[in-house]
Formats: C-alpha cells, sequence, structure tokens
C-alpha cells in the first residue's frame, strides 16, 4: 500500500514552503540580477573579490553559528573570540603565516571548547555562557594587546593571507570557499552532520536513541570557536592591526545571516549553504547601496543598511514563524 | 526449538521516590513472541516499571532476567543495544529529519569510514517499511507523516536494531480503526519473527485482539497476570479498580453526605462537544445545587470536555450553553467572569505558581475583585486569605510561606479557595483529591458538599468510584471520548458503574467470557 | 503513585539546606554591595567625597532606568536586546524636536515639551511592536527583539544621517544636567522609577499578573489572567524607559552621536538584572536587586579602575560575576 504524506500541499503551500526555505537564494539572485543591470563594473571581477573578501570574516562566524544554532543553541562570543584572535594571530605573526594561523585557531577553539563544556556538562544556558565569554575574551584581548592596537609583522609573510591569492583568488576568498565546502561536507555526508540536526530537532529523542549529546554540543561550540579564530586570521590579515576593540556586534550579524538563509533558530533545520546565501545577501546591500550612492541620484547612506538587514530578518522571521504553525 | 523459559522475567521489583513507594513485589513476565498487555489506572505503576525496563530509572530491589541473563541496564541507550525497544506514545523521533535517518540515527551505514552512506541507508530503510506493508518516501521528513506512519517508522528502527522485546506505550491513541488494523498486522509479523511485544493501554477491545497475556497493577503491585482468553472483560476493570467482582457497594467511606440534593437551574449545557481525537461526541449538564461526577478510564475525554467547559480549549463542534443560551468562551478570563471555576487535574503544570506565596496563589484569580485602579487592597486581600484558610483548613506557616513548600493536600486547598473567593456558580474539579492524604480528602469532599447544598453547581472527574458513588446526584460515563451513560442517584453503585466503564452499557450477566 | 503529603518531609528540608541557599540568593547581592562599599571606604581615597558619589551615580542611572524595565521583561520569562538601539532613536529624534526650525516648533514652549514626550511614545510604540512580535507571531523574545537591535539603531542612523548633533539646551539638558536640590536629576528619575516599579510589582494587579505569567504561564492562563496583554505591556514599558535613558545620556553630552548612544546597554542592563537575583527564567522581578546588581557592577568597575586594574581585566572579572550569579541561582 502507498501512503503519502498527510500534508499533500496545496501549490500555495508548496510554493509557500519552497519559499521560506530558497527564498534568500531568490532574493540574491534578483539582486544580483538588479545590480548587473543597473551598475557599470558590478559583476566585474574587482567588485566581486572585493565583496568576498569583506564578507569573508562574517561568513566564516556564519558557519561556526549555523552549526550551533542546528542545535538549537546560540554563541554571542564569535565577535570577541574573533577580535582575541585576531590580536593572538598580529603577535605571532612575527613567526610566519602558519604558525600565526595556527595559534589563533587554536586560541579560538580553545575558548568554543570551554563555551560547549560549560553548557553541556555543567547546563547553564547558551545565551549566559556565551554571554560571558563574550566579555571575558575581550577581556583577554585587550589584556594581550596591552591596550593597544597589534601590529602586524609583515617581513614574515603573515600578510600575505590578506594579499596575495592562488590563481586569481585571493586566499581570504579561498579560505571562504574552502570552509563551506567542508561545513557542507560535514553537515551532508557524514553522520556528525546529521546528529547535529537531530540533537536540534528533539533533545530528548536523540537522547533517547544512543547518541552522545553533551559531545556533539562540545563538537559545534569547538566549532564554532575554532572558525572565528580563522575569522581573527583574516581580520588581522586585513588591517594588518590586531585591534581589540573590533568586532562589536558582529555575533549578531552572524545570527542574522543564519535565519536570513533559511535555518529556523529553534534548530533542527538548516544548511550550511543557506548560510552562506544569507551572508553574501546582507553583504550584497551593502555593496548595492555602495553603487546607488555612486550613481548621485538618491543618497541612500549606508545606515539604511542595518534597517534594511532588520527588515530582512524580520521578513524570515515571521515568514517562518508561519511555517512553523502549520507543520504537522 | 522455541525455548519454553520466558523472554523477560521482572521480579519483586521495588522502587522508591522520595516520600513514596512506586513499586512494591511488581512482577512481569513476558514468553517469546508472544504478545502481553500491561494495564493498570493512573498510578498502579506500570509506567514506572516500563521505565526500570527499559533504563530511564534504576530499581532498588528485585532482578530482571532477558533471555536467560541477569540485566540492568542503566540507561536507555543501554536498554537499546540490549535489545529492548520502545514506541513512545509521542513517537520520540525526531520530526524534521527523514525517515531514512530516524531508521539509521546512530548506526549509519558509511562509506570511506566518515562519509555517510545515504543510498543504502535509503534502500534499507525502504525494504524495512515496505516488510512491513508500507510503501512511502523516506528521503521525505518524519514531520510530514501522519503518526500512525510515524509510528511504523519506529517500529523499523526497533526491527533493524534487532530487538527482541518492543515496548507500546498506548500506540493506539491517535489513530483511526484503519491504522490500528495495519499496526496489528505489523505486531503479528513481529510475533511471527520470534520478537515479543508488551502492549500498555487502557482500550479493551484492542487488548482483547491482539494480546495473548495480561499482567494488571495497582497500588504498584502486580495483582494479576494470566491469559487474556480466561478473564471477562468485567474482570479486567474490576481488577484494575481494586474491586473484587460481586463485591457490594463498601461501607461509607468519603466526606460526602450521600443525602438528596434538589437541583435548581440549568447552569451548564454541552452538546455533542467535538475536539480533536480525544473528545468526539460528548453531552452533558449541570445545575446549580448538584454534584456531577464525570466517570471513565484515563483517556476517555474527561479533561478535555471539562477545559472545553470552561473556554480553555475551543470545541471544534457541538454547542455549549450557559443559562440556557448558546454561549462562546473564548478564554478561562471570560469563563470566570460568568462565574465558573476550574480546578485542573496537575497542580505543578497548571496550579500552582511556585515561587510564589499562598496568599498570592490564594487570591490570584480574585486580583481584578481586590483592586481599585489597578491597586490592590491589601487588607481586603489579607481578610480574604485569612477567611479561607480557616474555612478550609489549610495548614501553613502563614500567608507568606512560599506555596511549593505546603503538602500536596494543603496546595490543593489553596487552589480550590481560589476558585470559591470568587464565588462560583459552577465549580468544575478536576481529580480534586489526587495524591491526597485521608484526612485531607474527607475534608476537601465535606467541603464541596456544603457548597452543593449552598447552590453551586459542581462537575466532579474523579478515579475514585467511592467519590463518584457516595458525592455524586448523577454520574455521567465517558469512553473512548464518548458519553455512553449517565447513571442517576437511584441506580449509584460501584457494580453499576464498573460496569458501565467496562461495557459501555451493556449489563454484565450478558458478558459471561471475554470474545477476541 | 503520587506522593501523599510528601511534602512533609521536604518542609524540613527546606528549613536548612534550602533556607540557606534562599537566604544567599535574598541577601546575596546586598551583602556584597555592603563589602564592596566597605572596602571602599577604608582603602580608596576621597571614596565619600560628593565627586566621586556623583560620578558614579549618574554613570549607574541610565543603566538601572533601563534595566528596571529589563528587570519586567525577564520576569515574563523574556528579553529585549533593542534598548541600546531604542536609546539611540529617542536621543536622534529630540534634537530634531528642538533643533528643528519648522514654524510650528519655533516656540520652545510646544517644542521642548515635545521634545521629551514624542521620542518616549516611539520608543515605546516600537517596544509595542516587539510585544507583538512575541505574543502575536510567537516569535522568541531574542530574536523578536534582535531584529530593533539591528534596523534600530539604523533608523537613528538614518534620522541623524550618521551626523553628531550637538546643541546648547538648557532646558532640554536639565533631564541630563539638572541639580535640584544638589541632587543630579537622572539619579531622582532613577530613585523615582526604581521605587514606582517595585511598588507596582508588589501592589498592583498587573505587578502581579507579570509574576504569575513569568511563573507558571498556563496557570496564570487558567487563572484568568490576560496573558498576551501582560506581556505587550512589559515591552512597551521597557522601550519607554529606555527612551527616556536616551534622551538623559545625549543631555549629559550636549550632543547625540546616533552610531555612540545606548551601545553595550543590553548586556549591562542584563547584567545588572542578573547579578541582582532576578532569575532569567522568569516569575520574579527584584526590581530593588537590579538597583543593587547594577550598583555593585559599577562599584567593582570603580574599585579595580582606583586601584590600577585595567579595564580589560575588569571585563573579565564582569564576565566572572555574571556566570557565576546566574550559576547560583539555578533552579
Amino acid at each position: 500500500m502507498l501512503t503519502q504524506p498527510s500534508t499533500m500541499p496545496s501549490p500555495w503551500r508548496a510554493s509557500a514552503q519552497w519559499l521560506g526555505r530558497n527564498g534568500a537564494l531568490v532574493v540574491l539572485v534578483a539582486l544580483v540580477i538588479f545590480g548587473a543591470g543597473r551598475y557599470d563594473g558590478f559583476l566585474g571581477v574587482y567588485n566581486i573579490t572585493e565583496l568576498l573578501r569583506y564578507n569573508a570574516m562574517f561568513g566564516l562566524l556564519a558557519l561556526g553559528m549555523t552549526f550551533v544554532i542546528m542545535t538549537g543553541g546560540i554563541d554571542l562570543s564569535v565577535g570577541a573570540v574573533a577580535v582575541l584572535a585576531s590580536v593572538v594571530a598580529a603577535q605571532l605573526s612575527y613567526l610566519g603565516a602558519f604558525p600565526a594561523l595556527l595559534g589563533a585557531v587554536l586560541a579560538g577553539a580553545a575558548v568554543g571548547l570551554l563555551n560547549g563544556a560549560v553548557i553541556a556538562w555543567l547546563g547553564i544556558p547558551p545565551f549566559i555562557t556565551t554571554l560571558a565569554a563574550l566579555l571575558g575574551a575581550r577581556g583577554l584581548a585587550l589584556i594581550l594587546a596591552n591596550n593597544a592596537a597589534v601590529s602586524v609583522d609583515t617581513g614574515a609573510g603573515f600578510a600575505s593571507i590578506g594579499l596575495d591569492g592562488l590563481l586569481g583568488a585571493p586566499y581570504p576568498v579561498l579560505i571562504l570557499f574552502g570552509a563551506y565546502l567542508a561545513g557542507w561536507v560535514l553537515q551532508e555526508h557524514t553522520p556528525f552532520g546529521r546528529h547535529v540536526l537531530a540533537v536540534g530537532g528533539n533533545e530528548d529523542a536523540t537522547r533517547l536513541m544512543g547518541l552522545p549529546v553533551r559531545r556533539i554540543k562540545l563538537g559545534v561550540y569547538g566549532l564554532s570557536g575554532g572558525l572565528a579564530g580563522l575569522a581573527g586570521v583574516l581580520l588581522a590579515a586585513l588591517t594588518f592591526t590586531g585591534l581589540p576593540t573590533e568586532g562589536v556586534g558582529w555575533e549578531l550579524q552572524a545570527i542574522a545571516a543564519v535565519v536570513v538563509g533559511g535555518t529556523l533558530l529553534t534548530g533542527g533545520m538548516g544548511s550550511v549553504s543557506s548560510t552562506l546565501v544569507g551572508t553574501l545577501l546582507l553583504g550584497l546591500i551593502f555593496n548595492l547601496l555602495n553603487f546607488e550612492n555612486g550613481r548621485g541620484s538618491i543618497s541612500l547612506t549606508a545606515y539604511w543598511q542595518s534597517v534594511i538587514r532588520g527588515g530582512f530578518l524580520l521578513l524570515v522571521v515571521l515568514l517562518q514563524s508561519r511555517a512553523a504553525r502549520r507543520a504537522p | 526449538m522455541p525455548s519454553s523459559q520466558p523472554l523477560l522475567q521482572m521480579e519483586r521489583i521495588v522502587k522508591r521516590f522520595p516520600g513514596v513507594k512506586a513499586l512494591a513485589e511488581a512482577r512481569l513476565s513476558v514468553g517469546r513472541g508472544e504478545v502481553h498487555a500491561l494495564v493498570g489506572e493512573n498510578g498502579a505503576g506500570k509506567s514506572t516499571l516500563i521505565k526500570i525496563l527499559t533504563g530511564v530509572y534504576q530499581r532498588d530491589s528485585g532482578s530482571i532476567t532477558l533471555d536467560g541473563r541477569p540485566v540492568a541496564f542503566l540507561s536507555p541507550q543501554q536498554a537499546q543495544a540490549g535489545g529492548v525497544s520502545t514506541i513512545y506514545q509521542e513517537v520520540n523521533l525526531v520530526p524534521l529529519r527523514s525517515v531514512a535517518e530516524n531508521i539509521f540515527l546512530g548506526r549509519e551505514p558509511r562509506r570511506y569510514g566518515i562519509l555517510l552512506d545515504r543510498r543504502r541507508m535509503q534502500h534499507e530503510s525502504a525494504a524495512l517499511l515496505a516488510g512491513m506493508g508500507l510503501q512511502i518516501d523516506v528521503t521525505l521528513p518524519l514531520g510530514a507523516y501522519p503518526i500512525a506512519v510515524q509510528q511504523m517508522v519506529a517500529v523499523a528502527r526497533a526491527i533493524s536494531t534487532r530487538s527482541q522485546l518492543v515496548v507500546m506505550d498506548e500506540p493506539t491513541s491517535s489513530l483511526d480503526e484503519r491504522e490500528v488494523a495495519r499496526l496489528f498486522e505489523v505486531i503479528r509479523r513481529l510475533k511471527a519473527d520470534g520478537v515479543s511485544v508488551i502492549f500498555v493501554s487502557h482500550r479493551f477491545d484492542e487488548l482483547y485482539t491482539i494480546c495473548d497475556r495480561v499482567t494488571i497493577m495497582r497500588d504498584g503491585h502486580t495483582i494479576d497476570e494470566r491469559p487474556m482468553a480466561q478473564l471477562s472483560r468485567l474482570e479486567l476493570v474490576s481488577k484494575m479498580l481494586g474491586r473484587e467482582l460481586g463485591a457490594l457497594q463498601r461501607a461509607h467511606t468519603t466526606g460526602f453526605a450521600a443525602a438528596e440534593r434538589d437541583a435548581a437551574e440549568l447552569l451548564v449545557e454541552g452538546r455533542s462537544l467535538r475536539r480533536g481525537r480525544a473528545l468526539r461526541d460528548v453531552s452533558l449538564s449541570v445545575r446549580a445545587g448538584e454534584i456531577v461526577g464525570l466517570g471513565g478510564l484515563l483517556g476517555s475525554g474527561r479533561t478535555e470536555t471539562a477545559r472545553v467547559l470552561f473556554g480553555a480549549d475551543k470545541p471544534e463542534g457541538g454547542e455549549l450553553l450557559l443559562d440556557g443560551k448558546p454561549a462562546r468562551l473564548r478564554n478561562p478570563r471570560a469563563a470566570v467572569r460568568v462565574g465558573i471555576g476550574f480546578c485542573s487535574e496537575d497542580r505543578k503544570a497548571e496550579g500552582i505558581i511556585p515561587q510564589l506565596s499562598v496568599r498570592e496563589n490564594l487570591t490570584l484569580a480574585a486580583l481584578p475583585g481586590l483592586a481599585r485602579l489597578g491597586v490592590v487592597s491589601r487588607e481586603r486581600q489579607q481578610a480574604l486569605v485569612d477567611r479561607f484558610i480557616k474555612r478550609l483548613g489549610i495548614r501553613t506557616t502563614g500567608p507568606e510561606q512560599q506555596i511549593r513548600e505546603l503538602s500536596g493536600g494543603n496546595q490543593q486547598k489553596v487552589l480550590l479557595a481560589r476558585w470559591l473567593c470568587l464565588n462560583p456558580r459552577l465549580l468544575i474539579l478536576d481529580e480534586p483529591t489526587r495524591g491526597i492524604d485521608v484526612g485531607a480528602r474527607a475534608e476537601i469532599q465535606r467541603l464541596i458538599d456544603e457548597l452543593a447544598a449552598a447552590g453551586l453547581g459542581v462537575l466532579m472527574i474523579s478515579s475514585e468510584l467511592e467519590e463518584l458513588t457516595e458525592g455524586c446526584d448523577r454520574v455521567v460515563v465517558l469512553r473512548d471520548g464518548r458519553s455512553v451513560a449517565e447513571l442517576p442517584r437511584a441506580q449509584l453503585n460501584e457494580a453499576a458503574l464498573v460496569a458501565a466503564i467496562a461495557n459501555a452499557g451493556r449489563p454484565p450477566e450478558e458478558d459471561a467470557n471475554a470474545t477476541p | 503513585m503520587l506522593p501523599r503529603d510528601g511534602a512533609a518531609s521536604t518542609k524540613s528540608r527546606f528549613a536548612t539546606g534550602a533556607g540557606l541557599a534562599a537566604l544567599g540568593r535574598r541577601y546575596g547581592a546586598l551583602a556584597a554591595l555592603a563589602l564592596l562599599l566597605l572596602y571602599n571606604l577604608l582603602f580608596t581615597r576621597n571614596f565619600l567625597s560628593t565627586q566621586t558619589l556623583y560620578v558614579n551615580l549618574t554613570q549607574v542611572a541610565t543603566i538601572v532606568i533601563v534595566a528596571v524595565g529589563m528587570t519586567l521583561v525577564v520576569a515574563t520569562g523574556g528579553i529585549d536586546l533593542s534598548v541600546g538601539s531604542l536609546m539611540a532613536i529617542a536621543g536622534a529624534l529630540a534634537p530634531l524636536i528642538f533643533l528643528s526650525q519648522a514654524p510650528a516648533l519655533s516656540n520652545p514652549a510646544i517644542a521642548i515639551p515635545l521634545a521629551f514626550v514624542l521620542p518616549v511614545l516611539v520608543t515605546a510604540a516600537l517596544g509595542l511592536f516587539n510585544g507583538v512580535l512575541v505574543t502575536s507571531y510567537r516569535i522568541q523574545p531574542i530574536i523578536a527583539t534582535l531584529v530593533l537591535y539591528i534596523a534600530g539603531r539604523g533608523i537613528a542612523q538614518v534620522m541623524t544621517n550618521g551626523y553628531l548633533q550637538s546643541f546648547k539646551n538648557p532646558a532640554f539638558q536639565s533631564i541630563g544636567l539638572g541639580r535640584p536640590l544638589g541632587i543630579p536629576v537622572q539619579v531622582i528619575l532613577m530613585l523615582i522609577v526604581v521605587a514606582v516599579a517595585a511598588w507596582a510589582v508588589r501592589s498592583t494587579v498587573f505587578g502581579r499578573y507579570v509574576l504569575a505569567v513569568g511563573g507558571n504561564e498556563a496557570a496564570a492562563r487558567l487563572a484568568g489572567a490576560p496573558v498576551s496583554s501582560v506581556k505587550r505591556s512589559v515591552y512597551v514599558i521597557s522601550g519607554a524607559l529606555a527612551g527616556i535613558a536616551g534622551l538623559i545620556v545625549i543631555a549629559i553630552n550636549s550632543a547625540s552621536d546616533a552610531n555612540l548612544v545606548g551601545q553595550n546597554m543590553e548586556l549591562d542592563a542584563i547584567a545588572a538584572v542578573a547579578v541582582g537575583g532576578t532569575p532569567l527564567t522568569g516569575g520574579r522581578a527584584l526590581v530593588i536587586g537590579t538597583l543593587v546588581g547594577a550598583l555593585i557592577i559599577q562599584l567593582i568597575r570603580f574599585t579595580l579602575i582606583s586601584n590600577g586594574v585595567p579595564y580589560a581585566a575588569a571585563q573579565i572579572i564582569n564576565a566572572a560575576i555574571i556566570l557565576g550569579a546566574v550559576y547560583i541561582q539555578r533552579p
């Protein structure tokens, strides 16, 4: 006997669901087409690489945040951890590119693992734990940097991370796409990735089915911290400094990117690719505003980007709440 | 060669929780390839026993033998690994994940060691389900399918983990007749493969259809165990409720005066109320000055009926009349305004505000009336609290004591007072004496009596037979969401009540032996 | 098998172990504050000078005003991340009114009161927006208020084009610089807000409903409490208080910078609430506790700084305190 899903979707609901899941992509494509038609140089190599290079940092933060949110948690510390890592990277830069990178990523991962341990074993809610980590990481960054900006030692090759590239693609862009590719494989094609989604979907059931829920949580927060560390490396490479006062509010931008992309904040559903779309979408808004101002016809200041980003977030969240209420 | 030794043997299981003995000398024995029913009312201990078997709790003493070997599962994971699977009432899988993923979660087939072998996972899942007679798209999320299918998936998971014993906890409560038939087909297939099933349910028709043997529990004891064929329906229900077949009404045991009362005007009437699966067709009425009992077993729809009458849930069908006129109660606030009060059965989840004081909890519903321009009048509030503490004999160190420190009985009195201080016309009580010691019970029962005598209309849900037979002017019996009988005081005795609950109205003499 | 009179044995348990914990919860913050004051009295020079007092109190006043609103929101089980951005909006709007060249606003008797009232009304309305998202759309408070956290500051920046609005308007700035009877006006405002809120929580129907909704929403609904209305109201209050705080801040600085007004305020407010003893899970609203919590945090910062400890270390200590405070209050 053949059984079909009880929610035989009507054409309206089917399109609404599809839109909810892929809406961000549709909007992104629409904006790209709009931009390509309206502005010269929009699709040019320079613009694209600059857009990607700048948003690589946010993209990495959002990638880590995706995994954390998929388990139903949240990580408010990623901005501060990135800044901490940038300071570490700047200070280690005299040793060369690779040691500095390694040190920064390890520093980030260490904070992340600490978060994960407190959340999974001490049972303190993720919001509070990562909030405390935010304050702690910032303080640590200030201490390490001696309350000043740490200059990157450009002599040992660290700066090439930001300046050079491979086959025409700058390293930051390669790192971004490499990370997302690895993240996608992890999420789609490994048991760990599926377990992360299961934990967020129904933590009790997942525990009852025998999965090591605590270790999974430890893993996602550690991953988030490590990726924040990597973002910090890019930050140091792009600005040639480790600046402890940077990165304010970056975690919330990351959350917005994840949510706009279509991942449910309540956990259990989402994807790495949609976060990439969300990040690019939010980054594109800024880009388009620049171009529009360049034309001189309107002068929409860059400040409008926050408003528009907030508006996108609102729209997505409203759609998600609708979809959640219709779910079987 | 099938062994005659039982697959599962649980002997002399004892389990204590702080302050209460949940299981005392409980026993359960399941043969190979057998479908075994486990029945008992609320508080009988069957869920505790199951949780001990499946590793959620650990027993204090007693022995468990599975397949000839002693076992002690320290966690649900261990139970699963040991061959015992559980299908929960709420399915307890992950609805957002696909069917195939749910079946293989934790044991996914892999390629090259770390990569998921999706194709094999989907192929094997589909094959498993097909073997159960189900052909569905295993890549869709589990939640897209109805509960019946989700349960099948849970069974498929149990099969794929090579379970020897599958525990099904109230599996049919959300299924319609066709889906139940399909589930039973699957259970028969399991049986044929030598897998045993423990079937926990209160639906007699089904028990008699699919089960081979039955274990009856009450008050933490296993009181009987025998083949289904040797037990009539009436016997089954009697044992569940703790009455020997043929026993007459016991001597006066409650605080109810059991006197005749004059019923006055019609307060509330529900006609063919319907809501979801739990409430299918319930009609009843309550007059001022009378106590109407709502009887029936667990899952018969009593609480759901009460919630609809109070406006806590909206009915999907049927009519509600207040004072003879059709009415629609949008929310509890509206019900309170027309003079209805509702004392929920779950004190902890829906009754007390734990961190607030006795005074706060008692006056919560009455606050608007105690205030002027939004400011609560302390003197009036205090006077009210003092009056009711005295009247109901609430034992507390003072009105400011945190309510969670009170005993269950006194908490219930505070909740009762919450409604009484509103001077309601109709009071709906859901298990008002549950979890309360004998002394406090009688007090509360006496109080309800006095209130009815003074003109209050009462709808009382109770699982205690004597409360229904001694306290009520009429008892409406619910079964599977339908009102099936109404017993007026003249015909109200325990035997008749038990018969009504068990047989849905068939006279006891006709039901000699159970027919599967 | 449900416990019959089982709580009788737990009553004695409460008297000892849990009783001490409850005592700790109730008076711990106050004790910590007392210790800090004592330490400073003994070891910090010029601690009792009016200068020190003035500096500390004015710094803490705006945080407390916002944190009181946060306390109410948290009491219902929610959170409000938008307060900083709402401060920025109020701070951006007010100068636009009293600096405006529009003929209707040229009369200061109209412009000044309007510059006080309108921004607060606007932030209150935005608070209502938050409340509706939470109640009617059932969006989690953290996300619902995240929308305005992101967009709100942008709105303020758009209104002012990111420019610093600098002004000198004694009538308006009285809200930040006035000193009736020698006490800074914002401190008086702070005390009024705390007193009114604490009284309302204790003695009004609304206040009791807030606690009931946060303590057990299902029970509160069954007891007839207007749950959705109560929840919306606390977000409105939080918005209004944030507006007032925004006005105070720009008055003190004689300038309104939409990029900076209220930055990090949500974290400061949540920290004050947590340290003050109000559980983030809801059900209690310790308004005085929030005042004490803010004072403790302020005093610790002051103690550390005046003893040469760098700001950075103070941040870490801040983090540890918050974690510790929440850990102790775990249910």
